[in-house]
């Protein structure tokens, strides 16, 4: 299935993303669906419900759009791989990863 | 000004009756309890309280934006432009519709104007019921356009859209924003809407099913093409230059609706606790009436109109002529600004002192906030003694013309006790409400 275009266009290079980089990108994410919270002080080893103000509806936020910006899929069974931002990026980086090749 | 609490203790104070309605002991001697208004808030194309729409009415100064309207290019539109971010946080109106947004907005502007002392207020004693004339439009024409974005896979469609789309969403933001576990939910009236809002929170207030009502009507109909789309093909879309010109009910000239978004909420109380808690009274509901023409789901039956008008004075126990001003639903139509003065022509009758007006000249239709809102704009003629105008009127229409008929400028009146709100709506359902000053027999 074709995404619209401009839907990647950010990620010019998706096989060589860092960790870093994808941290990054979740926190973007954030930024836009949770715009009243600090994102300043985020600690990429604490779970993020742990330390803003995210419910279940706003992990569906950023499992949609993984999808729509990144087309990268989450399975509903490893939701829990998006608990921390360090989590985040050990799950996501093989699936940027193949996006590359 | 003393306010006490209203809340748990007070439920049903000062009457007790039987499910006819009629008192069987209590202090008053009157069927049911008297039902007045405590708080305003609004938001309107030319106005966010009622003090600067009031001052735009009398002034006679229009708003109308000209805004790109999906698969239909520039169309002349009422846009409000009242604060979201006052009274809900980014995150809320993120998740939120737009028509939540006007609901709090107005509810919260309505709260502050009332003079409640809310943390005492016991919640679960406080009711919402907002008149709609359409909800969910909005936010599925952005689904459908946005999985088209993705080969139309559903996969993309946002999970957040049953919440927003279910008819009792306006409403329930409300609830959710102010902490009120009393009852909520939408009246679907098409554009009587806002009159049956205020009419269902009376009712409620009568049946002792709240002590608080928070009542009136919304919109957020310019975010839909398909209203747009619906109108133009239906012959009745509102076009001009200038696009303040656009809504010109009663002018010769008049081609069509003018859509507009907007709110009005007020405060509803039983008489009795408005008084114990020493709150400012801004008027008493009178008398009210809703009923459906049977007829035409699209053109107005003046027969019907009429008999909803008469039923309203008769349960308000007034005559034509103790109504000062007849606030219009007109809504620049070919047909249906015909139809209601036919109707008004039936009723009033020998009324020289009755004037009769039309908001949404000013503002367009607000669909299910016109009610709501052509009556607040109205009601500081109660102290003014002004009577705003009708604006736009180049040329009168023969067949629009009624003694009384305020045109382009405001009058002054010796006094207003009495005001008439009509608003009709598609399926011929037609709503008239009384409000009187308070402290007028």
């Amino acid at each position: 299935m074709g995404l619209p275009d401009g839907a990647w266009a950010f990620v010019t290079n998706p096989e060589n993303m860092t960790k870093d980089d994808i941290k990054q990108v979740v926190l973007d994410i954030i930024a836009d669906i949770a715009p009243d919270e600090d994102l300043t002080t985020v600690k990429p080893e604490v779970r993020l419900r742990d330390q803003l103000s995210l419910d279940s509806m706003d992990f569906l936020d950023i499992v949609m759009e993984l999808r729509k910006k990144h087309g990268i899929e989450v399975p509903e069974a490893d939701y829990v791989q998006l608990a921390s931002l360090d989590s985040c990026a050990n799950y996501l980086l093989p699936k940027f990863e193949a996006k590359g090749k | 000004m003393a306010r006490g609490p209203i809340g748990k203790g007070k439920r049903g104070a000062g009457f007790d009756f039987m499910t006819d309605g009629h008192l069987i002991e209590g202090r008053q001697m009157s069927s049911k309890p008297r039902i007045v208004i405590t708080g305003l808030g609004l938001t309107a194309p030319n106005g966010n309280s009622l003090g600067e729409f009031r001052a735009n009415l009398l002034a006679g100064k229009a708003r109308i934006a000209v805004i790109d309207v999906r698969h239909m290019g520039k169309h002349p539109a009422g846009v409000c432009d009242f604060d979201a971010t006052k009274w809900q946080k980014r995150k809320e109106i993120r998740i939120g519709t737009r028509v939540g947004s006007i609901s709090i907005f107005c509810s919260r502007e309505a709260l502050g104007n009332s003079g409640l002392d809310w943390e005492k207020v016991d919640k679960s004693r406080v009711g919402v019921y907002l008149g709609i004339t359409e909800h969910g439009n909005v936010e599925t024409e952005n689904e459908i356009h946005n999985i088209s974005q993705f080969g139309n896979d559903t996969k993309y469609w946002t999970h957040h859209h049953n919440p927003r789309t279910v008819a009792n969403n306006p409403a329930g933001e409300v609830t959710m924003n102010m902490g009120i576990t009393g009852p909520h939910y939408t009246i679907g009236a098409a554009c009587a809407a806002g009159n049956a809002g205020l009419i269902q929170a009376a009712q409620m207030l009568q049946l002792g099913e709240v002590d608080i009502a928070f009542a009136g009507g919304v919109s957020e109909s310019i975010h839909t093409f398909g209203i747009f789309a619906g109108f133009k093909n239906q012959g009745a879309l509102g076009a001009h230059e200038d696009p303040t010109k656009a809504s010109r009910p009663f002018d010769k000239n008049r081609n069509g609706i003018v859509i507009s978004e907007g709110g009005a909420i007020y405060v509803l109380e039983r008489l009795d606790d408005a008084l114990a808690r020493g709150a400012r009274i801004i008027a008493e509901i009178a008398g009210w009436c809703i009923n459906s023409d049977a007829t035409d789901a699209v053109l107005p039956n003046p027969e019907r109109q009429s008999e909803c008008v008469r039923m309203a004075l008769k349960r308000a126990g007034m005559k034509p002529q103790d109504i000062q001003i007849v606030s219009t639903h007109a809504t620049a139509t070919a047909l249906g600004d015909i139809q209601e003065c036919t109707a008004l022509r039936n009723v009033f009758t020998d009324c020289p002192d009755t004037k009769i007006n039309n908001t949404k000249s000013f503002i367009g239709h607000c669909m299910g906030a016109a009610g709501a809102l052509e009556l607040a704009g109205n009601l500081p003629s109660f102290e003014d003694n002004w009577v705003h105008p009708t604006i736009n009127i180049d040329e009168l229409d023969p067949e629009c013309a009624m003694p009384g008929l305020v045109i382009n400028q405001p009058v002054k009146v010796a006094r207003v006790d009495a005001i008439l709100n009509n608003s009709f709506g598609m399926l011929g359902i037609n709503s008239a409400l009384i409000v009187k000053k308070y402290g007028v027999a």
